[in-house]
């Protein structure tokens, strides 16, 4: 059976870069990655680009093929993946897919939002399409909107409060500090986040990923020939993706996301690990209360108990569990991107090399990406290999 | 924008304005709104046509401070995730009820109100609210 491996990775820096266009953000990113996996140009045999909204944000469709042209890859083929804030998560499985089936080994994966070419009204009109156009957008639920409904559900049964949401926000600004490439780089504390004024209640300002501007890039190749040449293949051992009804109000349960939970039980299973040996994760906490459901759903710990947890610092950088050691949703969410910045985060922190952010001794490390409120889901399971010395 | 799409408000009349959706004979489950394919039995399934009942409960809710282009001039308003009295849940906004008393568990009654009209020169777009009886 192939197997894929992640050979390089590249990264802009995340923010609201007012100088930079688009395709100058994928360009950077996309470059990197090819220099970082010591491959040529011509060596890249397909590549799937990851954009939840470009035609709201620019007005540009067709950015696969966009992408493509701007880094000189033509005539290879080019798609662009759309799953709302999962889009670099299925754009990154879709890579993985394409080396999987046979038809290539080397393929290039990315992932980009340019999100402040637009006012905040607007950028709110083009992430409420992650949601229900039809019967939640309509009446006004903005997507904070949609996170503070499940949030509310989850204080009512489990009694997590307003403070261990905070919390999630104080620790994520507390990663962010020591990630240079991220949005943010200041210290919050609670009173902050509960000073900082309602978006949708229970939901404050600092309970929410900002807007950003940002590209993310992976370079994918079949392990066996990885291995050749690279000296830290990061090998693939699971990716897993699962869809739940796009509107919050037809879904099962309101305090879970049951497609996380879906792909995470997959994922595990088709790599046969469990969830104690996961070193390290970036997860999907697009709002304070995603932070708490996904380290519920992703198995970490029991339902209900998450917001505890997160008060207790068992999420901290190297304790129980290292969340989201990038700084999470302060490192920025430039939503397309983000999927595939988990992935090049984690690659960092399985070859040893994050910085002041590293988490001791990781080994295996898990991606989470969501989109929507839930609709979509995707999960993968990333190792380090002994390569090319 | 869709909302100021008039064959998009049109099409939506019964849905919007008397909460047309339908209910699965099969497993006796009511959906809104109206599905096309029941999700539990799919080709086994036998969808009929019905209104849904006029009031149900809230099972979660939010107050909006920051909208969505349109609703900039609504804030703060109230969203809802409403069971009905089938059992059908629908999101709406909650209105014209003291702020008290929108909770989780509060019974609540369907009403018939404007929705937006974000583009001045197109279709008023009406549609179902509910508030606390």
């Amino acid at each position: 059976m192939r197997s894929v491996s992640i050979i390089g990775v590249g990264c802009t820096s995340f923010g609201e870069h007012w100088d930079r266009s688009f395709r100058q953000l994928i360009v950077e990113a996309g470059i990197e990655a090819i220099m970082s996996a010591g491959i040529e140009g011509k060596d890249v045999e397909a590549l799937y680009g990851g954009s939840m909204a470009s035609g709201r944000f620019i007005g540009q469709e067709h950015v696969g093929a966009l992408i493509a042209d701007q880094l000189g890859l033509n005539p290879i083929p080019a798609t662009r993946v759309e799953d709302a804030c999962a889009s670099g998560g299925v754009a990154l499985r879709s890579g993985y897919m394409a080396i999987k089936s046979g038809d290539y080994d080397i393929v290039a994966v990315g992932g980009i939002e340019k999100m402040t070419d637009v006012g905040t009204e607007q950028a709110a009109i083009a992430l409420g399409g992650a949601g229900d156009q039809e019967t939640e957008l309509f009446h006004g639920a903005s997507f904070p909107a949609l996170y503070a409904l499940m949030a509310r559900v989850h204080m009512n049964k489990f009694g997590t409060t307003e403070e261990q949401m905070a919390m999630c926000s104080v620790q994520a600004h507390k990663n962010g500090m020591l990630n240079p490439k991220s949005q943010f780089h200041r210290e919050i504390t609670v009173e902050d986040v509960m000073n900082s004024g309602y978006v949708a209640s229970p939901l404050k300002l600092l309970d929410c990923s900002p807007i950003t501007d940002g590209a993310a890039a992976v370079i994918l190749c079949e392990t066996e020939k990885a291995k050749k040449i690279c000296e830290e293949p990061i090998e693939i051992l699971a990716s897993t993706q699962a869809s739940d009804t796009l509107a919050l109000a037809g879904r099962k349960s309101l305090t879970e996301i049951i497609a996380t939970k879906k792909a995470t039980q997959e994922a595990y299973k088709k790599a046969n690990v469990s969830v104690k040996d996961i070193d390290v994760v970036e997860l999907h906490d697009c709002f304070s209360i995603a932070n708490i459901l996904a380290i519920e759903d992703l198995g970490f710990f029991k339902k209900g108990e998450g917001g505890k947890a997160v008060e207790q610092g068992k999420t901290a950088l190297n304790a129980e569990i290292s969340v989201n050691p990038s700084g999470g949703l302060k490192c920025g969410h430039p939503v397309g991107a983000t999927g595939v910045k988990q992935a090049v985060e984690i690659t960092q922190q399985l070859r040893g090399k994050a910085d002041k952010r590293q988490v001791k001794g990781a080994k295996i490390g898990l991606a989470h990406n969501v989109g929507g409120s839930g609709a979509t889901a995707t999960v993968h399971l990333l190792k380090a290999l002994e390569g090319r010395k | 924008m869709t909302d100021g799409s008039l064959p998009l408000i049109w099409r939506k009349f019964g849905e919007r304005y008397d909460l047309d959706g339908n209910f699965c004979e099969t497993c006796k489950t009511a959906f809104f709104p109206a599905r096309m394919v029941c999700p539990n039995c799919r080709r086994k399934g036998k969808l009929v046509a019905r209104k849904m009942p006029k009031a149900g409960k809230i099972v979660t809710f939010t107050e909006v401070f920051s909208g969505p282009a349109g609703f900039e001039h609504e804030t703060p308003y109230f969203i809802a995730i409403i069971e009905l009295e089938n059992k059908a849940r629908l999101l709406s906004q909650i209105v014209d009820s003291e702020k008290e008393k929108v909770k989780i568990g509060a019974k609540v009654e369907k009403v018939f109100r404007k929705i937006s009209d974000i583009d001045p020169e197109g279709p008023i777009a009406y549609g179902y609210k509910f508030k606390v009886v």
